[in-house]
């Protein structure tokens, strides 16, 4: 057995690069925190969290959410994220109050809240279709709630005045939602939800209906009002980029139950089942049955991630190229692995095309280790040599 | 709100593509566009000519005649007719009566239809058995409608009489009493209309998103509150709709009376339209049917005209 390079030599998988991670995220949440001081959540920090203990709903036969149990830290951003119709709206509809639990608890600020109303947990929410009403104007729509509450006029339009202008839309007041973009409107409903200065704000796929670039800008703009005041904040997308960039903490859903919960870097990083592991990432983690000599090759699954494949002429094992993507910042390179298929991106423009033969390898702590028959993550599984290509070809990989 | 600036952006912009595309051609080109477009509106054209606007026109050149009777033709008579029905007391009772009957039928119809939308739009059980009874009364024909309520109405043996019986009341005429029979024509005439108006406003709360529900919910608002402060501003385009209906339908009201009470007894039941077909139709009087037309189409077209003027300019349209 030939060792052609160093990082081909065995290694124990661990988290090693999590940690790094973890530790950039505590920076920013400090930092989140002293903005905090000067906001009006900092009177309720120590009291406006959510927990969701062991909650389910079943409508009839469908368990819609079974079993879900997370909690959100007061003044972080948690996001519940997964497939279509994996129970992301119904899980935040019931932390609102909007359905009834059929099984387990809602904590909200350390209260009970699992029989209140919705209007009685103290809750902002923002929808997807936005919810504003089309026969009032941008102030009245932000507005309705303090008048609903009778709030006295000068409060009201102090705090009017405050979200308008924090939100830019102190010009559009006057007008009437259908008179809005896309995005306006989406500001509109998220003023409505920011005036009543709750300590909790839920997002159901609050971008969904905007364009990509208005998204990106979206995204950043609910992130640092949500830092800005402190809010705690539970966001529900179907979309793993968005997760990613916005989170404190990402709930993953799978048909009614939490696959995973971690920060965001840590999934990454450490995705506790396959699921997780090809849900989080643009393309998905390589999947790919185990190399023979690792541990156990016929039990595990071998996870490598895209980026984290590398093309060369001279190393690794030689593969054919079946088709080329090109993206602008970097091309994705699909290759046949046996009877599986193996994406990897690449840096810039790739000059390849189907059919070419290439050389691919990568880093053994890049790699992850599944169990075969359950799909959870395995960190005792030691490789002892990935080899050079002779192996693969041995293998009939190649 | 929007239309005016629509019509005005199509006005002071760019010609439309039709009118540019004309230029360019020939003249007769250009004409022959004119034509086409005339030509297909000839079809629906002649028809409103011939059985709305002529006949319109024509009723108010005639009220200004005598009727022709023998061998004396129509002669002209300016406003004889007019000064004539100002002096009519059963002109002046059927108006009267009218506005009475309108009074009550269009509030109490408008009430209730929006009731039962809003109890039939809510989570109840046998909701479709409730919509399909609630829309009932409108599938059948108005005569068929008025002999039930006739027997229901029927001294002695009617419905009515007989549940009012079991509480020890005596028989009653309802339909032979001045004071009970225009009661009884606006009953039927509710029970009527109210399913159908029902229906528009069953729609109209359907195209309400739930989520605007559940919006006012989380901020604390009662459901009074919603009620008053969306779902009924967003019905307000509906509400208009139906009571323009609602009071051409109470002022063109003829098949009750016809078989109900004939307009009697003493007038109580007199109401305009009904008043027009007798003086027209039976006493052959068609100056002076005309002359009540005119008055019966200046009122409703005084009626549609200020609502659509003074309410639409309060009413979101989506
Ligand atoms: N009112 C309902 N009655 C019956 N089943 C329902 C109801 N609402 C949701 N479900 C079911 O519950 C499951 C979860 O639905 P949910 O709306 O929470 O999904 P989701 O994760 O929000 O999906 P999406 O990303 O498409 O919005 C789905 O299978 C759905 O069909
Ligand atoms: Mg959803």
């Amino acid at each position: 057995m030939t060792f052609t390079k160093q990082w081909f030599t065995a290694i124990v998988t661990s988290g090693t690069a999590g940690t790094g991670g973890l530790g950039g995220r505590r920076k920013l949440k400090s930092l989140a925190g002293s903005m905090r001081c000067t906001t009006w959540a900092a009177r309720e920090n120590a009291v406006s969290q959510i927990s969701v203990v062991d909650v389910s709903k079943y409508w009839g036969a469908t368990r819609a959410v079974d079993g879900v149990s997370f909690a959100a830290d007061a003044g972080s951003l948690l996001v519940l994220l997964g497939p279509s119709g994996c129970g992301k709206s119904t899980t935040l509809r019931l932390i609102a109050g909007l359905e009834q639990v059929s099984g387990g608890r809602i904590f909200i600020g350390g209260a009970d809240v699992t029989a209140l109303p919705p209007a009685k947990r103290r809750i902002a929410m923002v929808f997807q279709s936005y919810a504003l009403f089309p026969h009032l104007t941008v102030a009245e729509n932000i507005l309705f709630g303090l008048k609903v509450r009778k709030v006295a006029a000068a409060e009201r339009d102090r705090r009017l005045e405050r979200v308008a202008a924090l939100l830019g839309l102190e010009r559009l007041l006057a007008r009437k939602p259908a008179q809005l973009s896309g995005g306006q409107q989406q500001r509109v409903a998220l003023g409505r939800a920011i005036i009543a200065e709750t300590p909790v704000c839920l997002m159901d796929e609050p971008l969904s209906n905007l364009d990509a670039q208005l998204r990106a800008e979206m995204r950043r703009e609910i992130r640092s009002i949500q830092q800005k005041l402190g809010i705690t904040m539970v966001y529900v997308t179907h979309d793993q980029s968005e997760a990613m960039s916005m989170a404190d903490r990402v709930v993953l859903m799978r048909e009614g139950k939490v696959e995973q919960a971690a920060a965001p870097d840590d999934m990454y990083a450490r995705p506790a089942t396959v699921f997780a592991a090809r849900f989080i990432g643009t393309p998905p983690m390589n999947i790919l049955p185990a190399a023979p000599d690792i541990a156990a090759a016929d039990q595990v699954l071998m996870g490598v991630r895209p980026e984290h494949v590398m093309l060369g002429h001279d190393i690794g094992m030689p593969l054919r190229v079946r088709g080329v993507e090109f993206f602008g910042a970097d091309t994705v390179v699909t290759c046949a692995y046996g009877e599986a298929t193996l994406t990897a991106r690449v840096p810039g423009k790739a000059t390849l095309s189907a059919g070419s033969a290439i050389r691919v390898h990568w880093r053994p702590e890049d790699l992850h280790f599944f169990d075969a028959a359950s799909g959870r993550r395995r960190d005792d599984v030691m490789t002892l040599a990935i080899g050079d290509a002779k192996q693969f070809v041995h293998a009939g990989l190649a | 709100m929007q239309n005016p600036d629509q019509t005005k952006k199509r006005a002071d912009g760019a010609p439309s593509p039709l009118v540019g595309e004309g230029n360019r051609l020939s003249v007769p080109q250009h004409l022959r566009v004119h034509i086409h477009g005339w030509l297909l509106l000839l079809p629906a054209a002649v028809l409103l000519v011939a059985f709305t606007y002529y006949p319109a026109v024509r009723t108010i050149f005639d009220s200004l005649f005598s009727t022709p009777r023998g061998v004396r033709g129509a002669v002209f008579v300016g406003m004889d007719n007019y000064a004539a029905m100002l002096a009519d007391p059963v002109f002046v009772r059927a108006l009267v009566n009218n506005f009475v009957y309108a009074a009550c039928v269009i509030p109490l119809t408008i009430a209730l239809a929006l009731s039962m939308a809003l109890w039939v739009d809510g989570r109840i059980a046998g909701r479709p058995f409730l919509r399909l009874s609630f829309f009932t009364p409108t599938v059948l024909p108005m005569i068929a409608v008025a002999n039930i309520w006739l027997f229901f109405y029927a001294p002695g043996y009617g419905l009515l009489d007989q549940i009012l019986g079991l509480f020890g009341f005596s028989a009653h005429n309802w339909l032979g009493d001045q004071h009970t029979a225009l009661a009884c024509l606006i009953a039927v005439a509710i029970w009527k209309d109210a399913g159908f108006f029902m229906i528009f406003y069953l729609a109209a709360l359907q195209q309400i998103s739930p989520q605007l529900a559940e919006a006012a919910a989380l901020e604390g608002a009662s459901r009074w509150y919603f009620f008053r402060r969306v779902t009924f501003p967003l019905l307000m385009p509906t509400t208009l709709f139906v009571l323009v209906n609602a009071i051409i339908n109470s002022f063109r009201l003829v098949d009750h009376i016809v078989v109900m009470t004939q307009g009697g007894p003493d007038n109580a039941t007199a109401l305009l339209l009904f008043y027009i077909y007798e003086v027209g139709f039976k006493f052959w009087d068609t100056a002076y049917a005309a002359t009540l037309t005119v008055v019966l189409l200046t009122l409703l077209a005084v009626f549609a005209l200020g609502q659509f003027l003074i309410l639409d300019r309060r009413i979101h349209y989506q």
